[in-house]
């Protein structure tokens, strides 16, 4: 039995231990903001926080989440919304969408270990995450706008 | 098709719609649908706006409290069409946008036409919406007008509300009378809609939403990853699907063993599924051995563990390398003519300075972030489908002939998209869907993985192509022979087709808008061994890239600037006569002055006379008009020592015409010149023996944040003339400009796409 917290609330996996989770988030809790965009971890759109870092959930099998906090975008603002994600809003960063819960996850787990990123740093830490819609402009924008708010 | 007189107003259906409130604990878009699904006896589902207390179009309806539900009847991908559409009605509505409520529509004829594609919704949508709105507004003063017992003509509307202000004007102490829509709703219920010789529309000066930027409408729900898309959708009871398909396209399944998928922990069996039929897979499921499980995981983890024989087909034939050289050669023969002005044989025939190149350009996948994925749930004779489809009537016509079930029993849910460029008119994974459900009786969700996306896609063209020109003396061409040769999109629908159809030639090539006393265009024969597409742009990307590299290859020859010589070939101000090439809707032409206009911005915006190329900067330029808009980009590159590619700077000037909303306009050209970073950096599809080379990001990769450029700069072009087209046409004119700046650079001209098969150092 597998025990661990998702979004502040206790939950008990029995299943195969090997079960990535982004497919427990998805198909057992019914937490669908996770996304699934390459399963390999090249894409980012999977990404949650496992103790507050960046994980990719696709390549995160159960077994290792064993007693830990897992944040996904529906936890993400538990009081409100994430200055990640009012900035997301205020930039009309998504176009699609369908990538953003991934890079908001990416860029809030970002600005906590660099609360001032150059565009260097943010090319850097965001470089796992892919938008075919090609918003990276107005993410990176968003990303420096948090920054300030955080400021 | 967009009638507004034709709705059928059922005086019960006030007392149904408020049923709605039973299921509002369900998340956002399966709230209607729930509510669909219970009311199925009807035999076709009424939407939210068909069930509001006011509905006088399909589009939308008014209720009590003033809540006014829009139907946003085209699919949402990324364009935002599901926020600009409802603004159109809102804007002749004078509605409040606070008090507007979006709903998608089912796909349904009663909308018109549906299918997303080809960037015309707001150019073939935009009177609709306009009249749309304005019939409400008109019934709702109507009513207003009849309750104050004053004229009609004495009454106005003031978002929201119907205003009476002649009483105020005339000392009347009760001031101006005022009744909101939400309290005129059901009288104006009670009149016949107007016709639309009576309503009248507002003039452009009054427009307060047209033409201002305004947010996703649900952007909120977007943010907080809320369950929109296809690959979120579900149902109780619903299984997971998998589906092994064919590596090669036509082959079927010989024989199968299953013994070992079905040990896999969460596996429940295998199905196996029949191939396509007829002269071309078309919109059909390419057949295969699906393994239903009660995960997505569980599934893929059953499907390593099938064993499959493959029967024969003759596309084994497909290798990349040899097809490029078969492309080529039929490129440098004669081919079909598509548009013919002198004698280019003639004028090449007098010697002079010829120029020749040839250029290529491989398949493409759209690698939508949300791969291609359905759900489908048969029951009581009926099959209703949630799907991110860009089609949602071609998706009820493919699932009825596959199913046996007649269209009216398919209903199709319009889900958000996760991306689709393209794939997603497509509907074959719905049919998979379809007929797995209906074969075990239970819903299922077929989810494709991203190796089945890249693999199974209905890949962009291949094309090669053939240009040559002779030159006068002060560089000008005199004649002008252009040849492409593609794998064309009627192929997929059936396969003996080789040539281009003529929307596929009029993309940038049949309608190449120079000003040449002798031109030829022609296309070459080419048959395809994997199923073709539309992708974002389809054929303009292609013959763009051939037809703007080519100019810039000719300024060179010239000794002249690109962007004076691309206007020197352009020519004076003028419409291009394409009678005999193309149809160009009504009001619409190709306007060679608005093509010169962003040729001129983008150089201006960007500061090309300032710039030196040289010594590893460089600076290009390509020119294009696509979906009835005129675009311009102009590429600023740093090419370092290595090689190494930096794109510094985009700057694209637009003229779409009239536009609804410059903040997705401008989201949509930035976003288009990271598409098109991608295609021009590393877009390359392959086939071995006829299996697709690539699986998944690492062997087919799109240009990250790092390598997509630096910062783009959107132009907008002021203009009323009708709307055009956004969200393609920013893509064309990106790897021309790309690769024109990369000769500045470097000296290394790239008549072959991708960058990654050439060496910048």
């Amino acid at each position: 039995m597998i025990s661990l917290r998702v979004n502040g609330v206790k939950h008990a996996y029995a299943g195969e231990p090997d079960m990535p989770l982004l497919w427990y988030l998805r198909d057992i809790l019914g937490l669908t903001g996770t996304k699934f965009g390459c399963g390999i971890g090249l894409c980012g759109a999977c990404t949650v926080h496992r103790n507050g870092e960046a994980v990719r959930s696709c390549l995160t099998p159960m077994q290792a989440v064993t007693g830990v906090e897992i944040t996904t975008i529906e936890g993400l603002g538990a009081s409100g919304l994430h200055p990640v994600q009012k900035a997301w809003m205020d930039l009309g960063v998504p176009q699609c969408g369908y990538c953003q819960a991934g890079q908001i996850m990416q860029a809030a787990a970002l600005l906590k270990q660099n609360a001032q990123p150059s565009d260097a740093d943010i090319d850097q830490l965001m470089n796992g995450n892919i938008c075919r819609c090609g918003t990276y402009q107005r993410i990176r924008a968003a990303i420096h706008a948090a920054a300030r708010r955080n400021a | 098709m967009n009638s507004i007189t034709n709705v059928s107003r059922r005086a019960f259906l006030q007392g149904m719609f408020s049923a709605g409130a039973l299921v509002l604990s369900v998340p956002v878009w399966l709230r209607g649908a729930v509510l669909e699904t219970d009311q199925m006896a009807d035999a076709m589902p009424s939407s939210v706006a068909d069930r509001a207390v006011l509905h006088p179009s399909v589009f939308l309806g008014i209720e009590t409290d003033g809540t006014v539900y829009i139907i946003a009847a085209r699919s949402e991908m990324g364009t935002g069409i599901a926020t600009s559409l409802p603004r159109i009605v809102a804007e002749e509505l004078d509605a409040d946008w606070q008090r507007v409520k979006i709903r998608q529509g089912l796909g349904d004829s009663r909308y018109g036409n549906q299918d997303t594609d080809g960037s015309h919704s707001v150019r073939s949508f935009f009177d609709a919406m306009r009249v749309a709105g304005a019939t409400a507004r008109l019934m709702l003063v109507r009513a207003a007008a009849a309750q104050w017992g004053v004229p009609v003509s004495a009454c106005e509307t003031e978002l929201h509300a119907v205003i009476y202000r002649s009483a105020a004007a005339h000392g009347d102490p009760a001031g101006p009378s005022r009744l909101e829509y939400g309290q005129l709703a059901a009288a104006a219920a009670k009149l016949a809609v107007p016709a639309r010789e009576d309503v009248q529309l507002k003039p452009r000066s009054s427009w307060r939403y047209i033409g201002k930027d305004a947010k996703l409408y649900n952007l909120r729900e977007i943010v907080t990853g809320q369950p929109l898309y296809g690959i979120d959708a579900k149902v109780p009871g619903m299984v997971f699907a998998s589906v092994e398909h064919p590596p090669v396209l036509g082959a079927d399944v010989a024989s199968y063993d299953d013994k070992d998928a079905l040990r896999v922990a969460g596996v429940n069996q295998t199905v196996k599924l029949n191939g396509f039929s007829g002269p071309g897979p078309g919109f059909q499921p390419l057949g295969g051995v699906a393994v239903i499980a009660n995960s997505t995981w569980a599934a893929f983890q059953g499907r390593k563990k099938l064993r499959v024989q493959w029967g024969a087909s003759t596309n084994t034939t497909y290798n990349s390398d040899s097809y490029r050289r078969d492309l080529e050669v039929t490129a440098r023969q004669a081919g079909k003519v598509a548009r013919n002005i002198g004698d280019v044989d003639a004028e090449f025939g007098k010697g002079g300075r010829i120029v020749e190149a040839g250029y290529y350009a491989p398949h493409l996948a759209h690698a939508s972030m949300e791969p291609p994925v359905a759900l489908a749930d048969f029951r009581g004779g009926k099959m209703t489908i949630w799907a991110p489809t860009q089609d949602p009537q071609g998706l009820q016509e493919a699932v009825a002939q596959a199913t046996g079930i007649e269209k009216t029993g398919v209903i199709c849910h319009v889900t958000l998209l996760g991306g689709a460029f393209g794939r997603k008119s497509f509907p074959d994974f719905a049919v998979e869907a379809a007929l797995l459900s209906k074969r075990l009786g239970k819903p299922v969700k077929v989810c494709w993985s991203r190796e089945d996306d890249i693999k199974f896609d209905y890949y962009h063209a291949v094309a090669a192509m053939y240009m040559k020109a002779a030159l006068d003396e002060q560089g000008k061409p005199t004649a002008w022979l252009q040849r492409s040769v593609f794998s064309p999109i009627g192929s997929t629908f059936d396969s003996k087709t080789v040539l281009g159809d003529e929307d596929e030639l009029a993309m940038g090539w049949s309608t190449i808008p120079f000003d040449i006393p002798n031109l030829r265009v022609e296309n070459g024969p080419a048959r395809a061994h994997v199923r073709i597409g539309w992708l974002r742009s389809v054929a303009n990307v292609y013959h763009a890239f051939g037809v703007q590299s080519f100019a810039a290859e000719l300024a060179n020859a010239a000794k002249q600037d690109p962007v004076e010589y691309l206007l020197a070939l352009i020519g004076p101000p003028r419409v291009v006569d394409l009678k005999n090439v193309t149809q160009i809707p009504p009001g619409y032409g190709l306007d060679t002055g608005r093509l010169r206009r962003v040729v001129e911005v983008a150089a201006e915006q960007a500061e090309w006379h300032k710039h030196k190329s040289g010594a590893g900067f460089g600076i290009g330029i390509a020119g294009h008009w696509s979906f009835l808009t005129y675009v311009a980009t102009v590429v600023q590159v740093e090419v370092n020592p290595k090689g190494d590619l930096t794109i510094q700077r985009v700057d694209t000037a637009v003229d779409a015409g009239t536009i609804v909303n410059p903040a997705f306009v401008r989201a949509q050209f930035e976003g288009a010149a990271v598409f098109g970073a991608s295609l021009a950096r590393s877009g390359e599809i392959t086939a071995t023996a006829g299996a697709i080379d690539q699986s998944n990001f690492q062997d087919y990769p799109v240009a990250r944040i790092n390598e997509a450029p630096r910062e783009t700069h959107i132009h907008l072009i002021d203009s009323s003339a009708p709307p055009a087209g956004v969200g393609e046409p920013g893509v064309p004119p990106f790897a021309p400009a790309l690769c024109n700046a990369i000769f500045a650079a470097t000296g290394k001209r790239i008549r072959a796409l991708p960058l990654s098969r050439h060496s910048l150092a």
